[in-house]
């Protein structure tokens, strides 16, 4: 509880908290006073003087601004004094004699601070007649933004936001006095992925975003909240429309998320909405196997085909679906019980190899953004650069650390966005990960394990110790590192630091509310596993698949072999973005038939035999979840292209052909029916959802479900049942053998399915079956060891930048050509090593292909990495992963 | 030797006079820069006494000598000693010698002509106060001055006055050296810590209102003038009592001040603090010698550019802090500047206003807009553009820079009354304020010649962009 002073504002005694800025104070009680440079974001500084009062604290009336004074007790403030209202009117009149005035033209007219409180809190009229200050009119200072120098009132929201939240000081005050500028300097563009938000924070019109400038006026535009969809952070954004089009996302202060901040992907990458390449129709091939335009009706009638003669011939495991992390809960939802009980089939994957086993994401406990930024904590990022996949979460942990008393540890292939705020920070050699975090919790000291020198894991090993409470951000630093290793690494922290909680690092933007909802092998919806929550779910679904079917890795293989009749991809493009680049090509070869509902015509889809168009952001209402399991609300604001359709709407056509029903018609009945099967979903009404106060999300389970739900389950239970898999080769093997029994069984329970129907609403919970536990990660994980490195080899580390060949940067003109290009990064000294030079192309090989690069030399690199950008231009680095290997080494050969 | 008592043919403009010394001792020798010379007539002999004294004794010495700060605020240095917070170390000295207000000379010849007395202040003062570290910061102009400072200061090491156990005591500290770049603001204590960190020299926000808190990289700080610490060295060898022997109770010692304009014989001059007059300065003999023949005063900047303007009345005005403010001005750095009748008073000001409103660092509202707005109403007026409706708008801009009642001093022939110190303002520092001064003391004190330059348009006709010929000031493309 924080104390409470007594104030005087204009004459009103009122009470507010200690340690408040006066202009907050004032503000909640009423009183608005004129501000330009404030933002309750970021420091105050002071600098526009707009915001001088009087304010007397005992020693007499003075003039203070009052952004950056904290409100005392007693202290009197008079903010329409005539010396109050002298000052406001001049600075506003100063604010006007160099503007240019152009508000007609300029897209901040109708939403401008300048010009709101010119109105409000100005003279009425400038006496001003000299000649104004002139610069050129607007100068791009990036591909991104535009600044108009003339417009500019020298606020230092902008530089403030780049130098302190951003921590990219590229753009800076210039010059003295009446000729000071904002600008970049020479020739160092504004090269920040948060430039974005520079221009919301305008209170003028001097920095303009070029995919908006002169598309609208503010009065035309229709806002509405929702939350991005371009990585799992999940931002809270204000949709703005015109016209049934998408023109602007700005970031809405969401306290446990964005602080009103974005990333430029999400803020720009809206532009793919309305690409004029957006799939409007379903396709389906010809007699010569090319693409047709096809009725919805046709179209489902022979993706019903394929599925169900797959079925009778080999056994609904012969069915695989992979992806489904951009699609909203509901969507993801409506595609488990179609894949898992209508279909029958466990071979569903949300993620595509380059992420983590289901069990230990949704099994361990889970930290929400708030409690691994809390003031004096310990954060140890495992893997994942948040700066390139999670861009707000960077900016959320970039704040506990400058200005929080957070420590930052690092244990990741290479350095990172943070890397210069970490306390520690150590690159074990891919493939050792785990074998470094097992000498750091053991606090070895007798020897350097795998490229980390033993100063350094004593070090760190201390730092976890005795710093404050942890919480572990862990991920896929590099997907040339197999997951097991970073499983094996996060499940040796769960069990030496009980205390420590999770945030997953895993960046696909509804990969979280997937995973919830059963898109996974093994479990089902409510983070519950299939064996524990069977019976439970059986009063809703007519049918549970029978034992865990295969993750993505697992679905290509068996593809591959030719065990994959059909394959449907949800929104996903393993040809891209599958870190064994071989294994996707000879699964797309081997699937007999692939039905890909997407967006656009990928690589992938474009191998597929029918596409069927799906509506996206912006296209459909619903709800998303992002990584600490945070449930809000995304918004429809514009038609869908053509006849595209919302994913849920196929997976119950799907079952409709299929002769089932799904037993929901609209995505508020399928929420009402999530609840009421998930465990972790429970009690939280769409209703609740939907009140104001939740407009943040709500982070699920919701406490009193915690207490209920999550009964500990018997401990020599858990020690079977619980061990991860962990994508090892034989396990896996194990597991698709299994595909045959499940087949028969699932078979079996169709025909229940049908009778069910018949008899009666399956969806009246009966009152006997008790709710199953959650997942709780628990016993041995294997441990994984690599191949010993030659001599002659690098070890191979990928990196994805924010910026790649994704659909959506993609088909977003603004952001196309920020692509850094595919670069093989090298440690300067293994230049000689090596015999290359700057900029030389090579040809790297590793043991299964062999791509050709250009190379440059990095000093963040540790030496005797190769690191390769993921998913740019040029030969694609997934090319030399095999998706059997620890990890991968690489051979560079000068061309 | 060649020109009267106490002029130096080595230091042009500085004359000596037969006055108390105590920081232009070695001012008559060629060489006072060296060391050879500075240990040769008593140099270091302070150090030496004050590492033999106990720390708390060597403050309380300057405690007692009230030493005034001389950079224009007047702080007695002692006292601002006593403000650092206890135990926090480490703890800076930052010398200030960005001297670059109008008007004002006298840093310089102390850092040209005897920096090793400077050197040897910065280890009374750092010894005293348990520094560590020494920030020099010289003006970037100061060529002369920065060259012979960093010869001292490299003398100085290889003699082991400066640096690990310094003359075999276990006390150490290091100087560091830094130029300026060429900007006025610095000189404002905290823009030059800014500057020095390697930021944009912008002063901070206050509060924190003094560096002795917060101040140099976040430490406790010691932010002095050039010329009070180049008094400590004569203050612990003679002591204090010796020191507040000269000079008044209130303002003791002496002080340098500098003299421009309209006078027979501008120049420094080292004076007797607190009972010396304006009159004596200006007209005496050892001084000034006077307006130049055949012509009278008209009016006077006391204190350095920032400073209003005094009148012929306030000639026998002591150079005492307390009466001068009283009377609506201040002694500031002690820079006057005289204007005699040939003085066109609209064209001196607007020279002043131009400085400042070029010199602004741009950081706040009112000094960037408001001094580049007054510099140009001010120019039409002067190029006899102006209308009445002008020259009120000169006074109601500035009031958006010092709201409310604003210092200036009394006229006789106005039947004025003087407006003392301190007033209101809305910048963040004086530079600001600074660019009305000037304005306000003409303005004020010489309604009559604003009104002549602006008869002929009278209330002029209703200003528009296109009837009013624009001069463009401060514009680039």
């Amino acid at each position: 509880m924080t104390d409470m002073v007594n104030i005087t504002i204009n004459g009103k005694a009122v009470e507010v908290a200690a340690g408040t800025q006066l202009i907050d104070a004032c503000e909640q009680n009423g009183t608005y006073i004129p501000r330009f440079c404030y933002h309750p974001r970021m420091t105050p500084v002071g600098k526009c003087r707009q915001c001088i009062v009087e304010v007397d604290t005992g020693r007499g009336m003075a003039l203070m601004p009052s952004c950056m004074f904290p409100v005392s007790e007693g202290m009197v403030v008079d903010t329409e004094s005539e010396l109050s209202r002298q000052v406001q009117e001049g600075m506003l009149e100063h604010f006007l004699i160099n503007h240019p005035l152009d508000c007609p033209d300029c897209d901040q007219g109708g939403e401008c601070p300048l010009q709101d409180q010119a109105y409000s809190h100005g003279p009425g009229e400038s006496r001003f007649v000299e000649e104004k200050r002139h610069f050129e009119k607007p100068i791009s200072i990036s591909p991104l933004v535009e600044n108009d120098r003339e417009r500019c009132i020298y606020c230092d929201r902008c530089t403030r936001f780049a130098d302190e939240v951003a921590g990219d000081a590229f753009i800076h005050f210039m010059s003295r006095a009446n000729f000071t500028e904002i600008n970049i300097f020479p020739d160092e563009p504004f090269a920040s992925y948060f430039s974005g938000n520079t221009v919301q924070i305008c209170p003028v019109g001097a920095l303009t975003a070029t995919p908006y400038r002169f598309k609208a006026r503010p009065w035309d535009i229709a806002k509405e909240e929702s939350t991005c969809q371009t990585c799992s952070v999940g931002c809270r954004v204000s949709v703005h429309t015109s016209r049934d089009n998408i023109l602007r996302l700005e970031g809405v202060d969401s306290d446990p998320v964005n602080w009103g901040w974005l990333c430029d992907k999400g803020r720009f990458n809206y532009e793919n909405i309305s690409h004029e390449d957006r799939l409007r129709t379903p396709l389906v091939r010809d007699r010569s196997g090319n693409f047709v335009a096809a009725r919805w009706a046709e179209a489902l009638d022979e993706a019903a085909t394929a599925i169900s003669e797959a079925i009778s011939k080999s056994g609904p495991a012969s069915i695989g679906v992979i992806g489904g992390s951009r699609l909203t809960n509901e969507d993801a939802y409506a595609w488990a019980k179609l894949a898992k009980s209508v279909i029958g089939t466990d071979n569903v994957d949300a993620q595509l190899g380059d992420g983590l086993p289901a069990e230990v994401v949704l099994g361990l406990p889970r930290a929400t953004i708030d409690e691994a930024c809390l003031p004096g904590g310990t954060i140890l990022v495992l893997g994942p650069d948040a700066k390139e996949t999670l861009p707000v979460l960077y900016i959320r942990l970039r704040h506990a650390l400058t200005n929080d008393g957070a420590r930052l540890i690092e244990i990741t292939p290479t350095d990172t966005g943070l890397t210069e705020l970490a306390t520690a920070s150590v690159h074990p050699i891919p493939g050792h990960t785990a074998e470094v975090v097992r000498a750091i919790l053991e606090g070895r000291s007798d020897s350097d394990v795998a490229g980390v020198s033993r100063e350094e894991i004593a070090r760190v090993g201390e730092l976890i110790r005795n710093g404050g409470p942890v919480t572990v951000v862990y991920g896929r630093g590099s997907v040339a590192e197999a997951a097991g290793v970073t499983t094996e690494a996060v499940s040796l922290l769960h069990e030496a630091l009980p205390e420590a909680r999770f945030l997953p690092g895993l960046w696909r933007s509804n990969v979280f509310g997937a995973l919830d909802m059963g898109l996974a092998p093994g479990v089902l919806p409510g983070r519950v596993r299939l064996e524990d929550g069977k019976d439970w779910i059986s009063q809703t679904w007519h049918n549970v698949p029978a034992s865990p079917g295969l993750d993505t890795t697992g679905i290509l293989n068996a593809a591959a072999e030719g065990r994959i009749d059909t394959l449907v991809l949800l929104g996903a493009d393993p040809l891209a973005d599958f870190p064994d680049a071989d294994l996707a090509a000879r699964a797309m070869a081997g699937a007999r038939t692939i039905i890909s509902l997407d967006r656009f015509l990928t690589e992938s889809t474009a191998k597929a035999d029918i596409v069927l168009p799906a509506a996206g952001f912006g296209e459909v209402d619903g709800t998303t979840t992002n990584l600490e399991g945070r449930v809000s609300r995304v918004a429809q604001r514009v038609a869908a292209p053509g006849s595209a359709q919302s994913d849920w709407v196929v997976a119950a056509e799907l079952a409709f052909k299929l002769g089932a029903d799904l037993g929901f018609e609209s995505s508020e009945e399928i929420w009402d029916e999530i609840i009421s099967v998930s465990p972790v979903h429970a009690g939280l009404s769409a209703e609740m959802l939907a009140e104001a106060a939740n407009s943040d999300g709500v982070v699920v389970p919701l406490p009193q479900v915690v207490e209920t739900v999550v009964t500990p389950t018997d401990e020599t239970d858990s020690a079977d049942t619980d061990s991860i898999d962990v994508g090892d080769a034989e396990a896996l093997e194990a597991a698709s053998e299994e595909g045959s029994p499940t087949a028969q069984t699932t078979e079996a329970d169709a025909e229940e399915t049908d009778e069910a129907d018949e008899t009666g609403d399956a969806r009246v919970l009966s009152e006997e079956a008790t709710k199953p536990a959650l997942i709780a990660l628990s016993g041995p994980v294997p441990s994984l060891s690599p191949q010993p490195i030659d001599a002659y080899a690098l070890r191979l580390v990928t990196v994805k930048k924010m910026y790649d060949q994704g659909t959506l940067t993609a088909h977003s003109h603004s952001l196309a050509g920020l692509l850094p290009g595919a670069q093989l990064r090298l440690y300067p000294a293994d230049f000689d090593k090596l015999g290359v030079v700057d900029g030389a192309q090579v040809r790297l090989r590793s043991e299964v292909g062999s791509i050709v690069v250009s190379v440059t030399s990095e000093t963040t690199v540790p030496r005797g990495r190769a690191v390769l950008l993921l998913n740019q231009p040029g030969d694609r680095a997934t090319t030399l992963i095999s998706s059997n290997s620890v990890a991968t080494d690489v051979r560079v050969e000068v061309l | 030797m060649t020109a009267s008592l106490g002029t130096y043919s080595h230091i042009p403009g500085f004359f000596a006079g037969d006055r108390p010394k105590v920081v232009t001792g070695r001012f008559e020798y060629e060489d006072s820069h060296t060391l050879t010379r500075f240990e040769a007539t008593e140099g270091y002999a302070a150090l030496r006494k004050a590492l033999a004294m106990t720390p708390a004794a060597v403050h309380d010495e300057i405690r007692n000598a009230t030493v005034l700060g001389r950079g224009g605020a007047g702080f007695p240095a002692g006292v601002k000693w006593g403000l650092m917070p206890e135990g926090v170390y480490p703890r800076y000295i930052v010398v200030n010698g960005d001297e670059s207000e109008p008007g004002t000379a006298k840093d310089r010849l102390l850092l040209q002509h005897d920096p090793h007395q400077l050197i040897e202040g910065c280890l009374i003062a750092a010894y005293a106060i348990g520094a560590s570290r020494v920030f020099l910061y010289i003006r970037g102009e100061m060529a002369l001055a920065q060259e012979r400072v960093a010869t001292a200061l490299n003398e100085a090491y290889d003699a082991g006055y400066i640096g690990k156990n310094i003359l075999g005591t276990d006390f150490s500290v290091d100087i560091v050296l830094h130029w300026g770049a060429g900007a006025y603001v610095v000189g404002e204590e905290t823009a030059l810590l800014e500057s020095l960190e390697g930021n944009r020299g912008e002063p901070r926000l206050k509060p924190p209102f003094f560096p002795a808190a917060i101040g140099l990289y976040g430490k406790p700080t010691i932010v002095n003038n050039v010329e009070t610490l180049s008094n400590l060295p004569w203050i612990i060898r003679n002591g204090a009592e010796a020191y507040t022997a000269i000079g008044t109770e209130t303002s003791p010692g002496t002080r340098m001040i500098a003299i421009s304009g309209h006078v027979k014989r501008p120049g420094v001059f080292e004076i007797i603090n607190g009972s010396t007059t304006f009159r004596e300065v200006l007209y005496g003999e050892d001084f000034a010698q006077g307006i130049r023949d055949g012509h009278e005063l008209k009016t006077f900047v006391p204190g350095g550019g920032s400073a209003p303007w005094f009148l012929p009345e306030h000639l026998d005005m002591p150079f005492e802090s307390r009466p001068v403010g009283a009377a609506g001005s201040m002694l500031g750095s002690a820079g006057i500047m005289v204007m005699d009748e040939t003085t066109e008073i609209p064209a001196a000001s607007l020279t002043l206003v131009r400085f400042y409103a070029y010199e602004s660092c741009g950081q706040c509202t009112p000094c960037r807009e408001g001094a580049t707005w007054l510099e140009r109403i001010l120019t039409r007026i002067v190029n006899g553009q102006g209308t009445r409706k002008d020259l009120k708008m000169l006074f109601e801009v500035g009031g958006t820079i010092c709201p409310g009642d604003f210092p200036h001093a009394s006229s006789e022939r106005l039947g004025l009354t003087a407006t003392p110190f301190p007033f209101k303002m809305t910048t963040i520092c004086f530079v600001g304020p600074s660019a009305y001064t000037a304005i306000h003391s003409a303005l004020t004190l010489f309604p009559d010649e604003f009104e002549a330059l602006v008869a002929a348009n009278g209330d002029g006709p209703e200003p528009t962009l296109n009837s009013i010929p624009v001069s463009i000031v401060g514009v680039r493309a």
